[in-house]
């Protein structure tokens, strides 16, 4: 009689797995491929970004709107080809619904013909260049754009009445952006801008800052890759420079939260436009330093953890906002006009230009119990991509 | 100006530092080492790992910096590079930019890509003024430290039996050999004081030019080109080459910065059609 109960439940257990089958397979998980540099040059950049995506997940669930959300990551060590042959395979092989990363700006534009012509959204979780979201009506941006900080940085030199800046970026696409955008709006404010570049492959600033320590201007305008950027620093101090009167100015980038802390004192001197700081004040960012800490072995998250954060927030709400269907289409539609609170402060997507409208910090260096943290003094509310705003 | 010429000697001194040891493998011993700056990274390494994570002090560290690549160096030699004296040129070059390649993704592997940052002592920060000049503490430290490297491995060379033994050796191998001298233990010594120099430089050279996994990269050009230009006769020639290197470079990203880091490489055609054996070619 056991036994025979025991059949019974059994054949009844196979066949309503069996009528299950078909609404399992209509409710088939949500893919999103996420191509990262995890080795290379730029591993940090991978790493903040998946680290800030996973626990995004673990916080919010795996499943928006009755499908479940399954991560696909990818290492593309930053070089475009790979990028673009994994997004292919991402596309055609795993059927992803979003692509999703992209730490530098050619990475993104290998990939943007193919996001359009596969119809499937994606979001650049890094990657800065203006131009980025125009290449592909399928791209939204989640990070931010290099003239969007340095707008609001040359305004505010302005404001504080600096006359003269001699701007110091490194000769590659973002430093050249923003110098661009900087002299740009320096000058329509009536002052005057001297340009130096600075070799990307040859991190010895001295003759450089030599140079603008004779010319004496009122500030320094320095764009360079975070790592190279605490070699400037320390360089601005050796000669003195802090002292002399000259202030510093730079895009956050260089006194990037990952590794502030190994920088030490010659971080002080730097004021800094960013849309992140680790110490933001206030309830969301708090909670999310602190589960991303926690999570991670204590690694502070910066500006890519969070640009990760609001990516896998857009794709989420996109996804539930369309009702769990998730075609390309209605997921970029439902992007459109997203607005949130993140962890960096009040952020939506514009609906015209696809790019993140955020609030622009000016930040200084301190030093808060005994470790360095940047520290926000002013803000631009809603800041629009300028190089795209504009008329 | 005057603060221009000493930013560029010491930056010039720092270079031979780290070309002397490749201008003795690629003049004397007639080898072409391209993993010279590999060696040089590991002295870096060194130095950032005992600071950060030891708390070492910075100055303990440099002998570190030359001891662990001479010893890797000495092992190197010993087990890889000794079987490859008699093989032709390209093979040695390929050879050694694969370990050039292995040693840049080890590190990245081990410790990270990301640049790695030392904090100086007090009293080797900021600058301090002579006669109206500004002069970087550190740069000083540089130019006084390497002047006093360069002169003892010149007595080495010329002076002492190891030099007169090291010169026959590299001469005649034969003929040396015939004479009882150990020609193998010597290569093997002056290889691994090679790559101990290309490590201290690399771990002065991180204030100035930073530490990341591509360092053997950045610096090999420069390095050869110092070895190029100042010819492999002597220690003379790269020295000069170093100081000319070191000032054009700096001296031409204060004065055009336009060309950037083009002027040395114009710098480097020039000085090769006119003497193309080197600014100190051999006797012979």
């Amino acid at each position: 009689m056991q036994r025979r109960s025991l059949l019974l439940g059994a054949v009844l257990a196979a066949s309503t797995a069996l009528a299950g089958l078909p609404a399992m397979a209509q409710a088939e998980p949500f893919k999103v491929g996420l191509i990262l540099p995890m080795t290379g040059p730029f591993a940090s950049t991978g790493r903040q970004i998946e680290a800030a995506a996973k626990l995004y997940i673990a916080e919010h669930g795996d499943e928006v709107a009755g499908r479940r959300i399954e991560l696909i990551v990818k290492d593309d060590a930053s070089v475009a080809d790979t990028t673009k042959r994994l997004a292919q395979e991402l596309i055609v092989r795993d059927k992803v619904g979003a692509l999703a990363g992209f730490g530098l700006t050619p990475l993104a534009m290998a990939t943007a013909p193919l996001s359009t012509r596969a119809k499937v959204p994606t979001v650049v979780m890094a990657a800065a260049t203006s131009s980025i979201t125009e290449t592909s009506p399928y791209v939204v941006r989640t990070s931010y754009t290099t003239p969007q900080v340095t707008s609001k940085i040359a305004e505010w030199a302005a404001t504080e009445g600096m006359k003269r800046v001699v701007t110091v970026v490194s000769d590659y696409g973002p430093g050249i952006d923003a110098e661009k955008t900087f002299t740009e709006v320096f000058t329509t404010a009536g002052g005057t801008v001297e340009n130096l570049r600075v070799p990307l492959q040859n991190p010895d600033f001295s003759p450089f800052l030599q140079k603008v320590a004779d010319s004496k201007p009122d500030a320094i305008f320095a764009f360079a890759p975070s790592g190279v950027g605490a070699q400037f620093m320390k360089q601005f101090v050796e000669r003195g420079l802090d002292k002399s009167g000259i202030r510093l100015l730079a895009d956050g980038g260089i006194t990037d939260d990952d590794i502030l802390n190994g920088m030490g004192d010659p971080a002080l001197v730097a004021i800094t436009g960013f849309h992140y700081s680790a110490a933001h004040d206030s309830p969301a960012n708090s909670a999310f330093v602190e589960a991303f800490q926690k999570a991670n072995n204590g690694m502070r998250p910066n500006f890519m953890a969070v640009g990760g954060y609001d990516g896998m927030h857009a794709i989420y709400a996109a996804l539930e906002k369309t009702g769990g269907e998730g075609s390309g289409d209605a997921m970029i539609e439902a992007m459109k006009g997203l607005s949130w609170e993140s962890p960096r402060g009040p952020v939506s997507i514009d609906p015209e230009t696809r790019d993140i409208v955020q609030n622009v910090y000016l930040r200084r260096v301190e030093r808060r119990d005994g470790q360095l943290w940047n520290v926000e003094f002013e803000t631009f509310e809603a800041v629009k991509d300028p190089a795209k705003a504009a008329p | 100006m005057s603060t221009i010429l000493i930013d560029g000697i010491a930056y010039g001194m720092l270079l031979f530092v780290m070309a002397s040891g490749l201008a003795v493998t690629l003049g004397l011993m007639n080898f072409v080492n391209l993993a010279h700056g590999a060696f040089a990274m590991i002295g870096g390494y060194v130095t950032a790992l005992a600071m950060n994570r030891l708390g070492v002090p910075f100055l303990l560290t440099l002998p570190l910096a030359f001891l662990v690549p001479a010893l890797i160096g000495a092992v190197a030699e010993r087990t890889l590079y000794a079987r490859l004296y008699r093989r032709s040129h390209l093979d040695q070059v390929l050879f050694s930019i694969a370990l050039v390649f292995m040693a840049m993704t080890a590190a990245d592997w081990l410790l990270g890509s990301s640049q790695m940052l030392i904090t100086l002592p007090g009293w080797l920060q900021g600058r301090f003024e002579i006669a109206g000049i500004g002069v970087g503490r550190y740069r000083a430290f540089l130019i006084v430290l390497c002047a006093v490297l360069v002169v003892a491995l010149q007595l080495v060379l010329a002076r002492t039996r190891f030099g007169a033994r090291l010169r026959a050796a590299v001469d005649d191998q034969r003929a040396a050999r015939g004479l009882g001298i150990n020609v193998g233990g010597i290569f093997a010594a002056t290889f691994a004081v090679g790559s101990g120099l290309a490590g201290l430089g690399g771990a002065l050279g991180i204030e100035i030019m930073g530490l990341d996994p591509t360092f053997p990269l950045k610096i090999m050009v420069y390095v050869l080109i110092v070895v190029t230009i100042g010819g492999t006769a002597s220690l003379t020639g790269p020295f000069l080459a170093a100081l000319i290197i070191g000032t054009a470079d700096v001296a031409g990203k204060y004065y055009i910065p336009e060309l950037g880091a083009f002027l040395i490489y114009l710098l480097m055609i020039v000085l090769l059609i006119l003497r193309p054996q080197g600014l100190i070619a051999p006797a012979r």
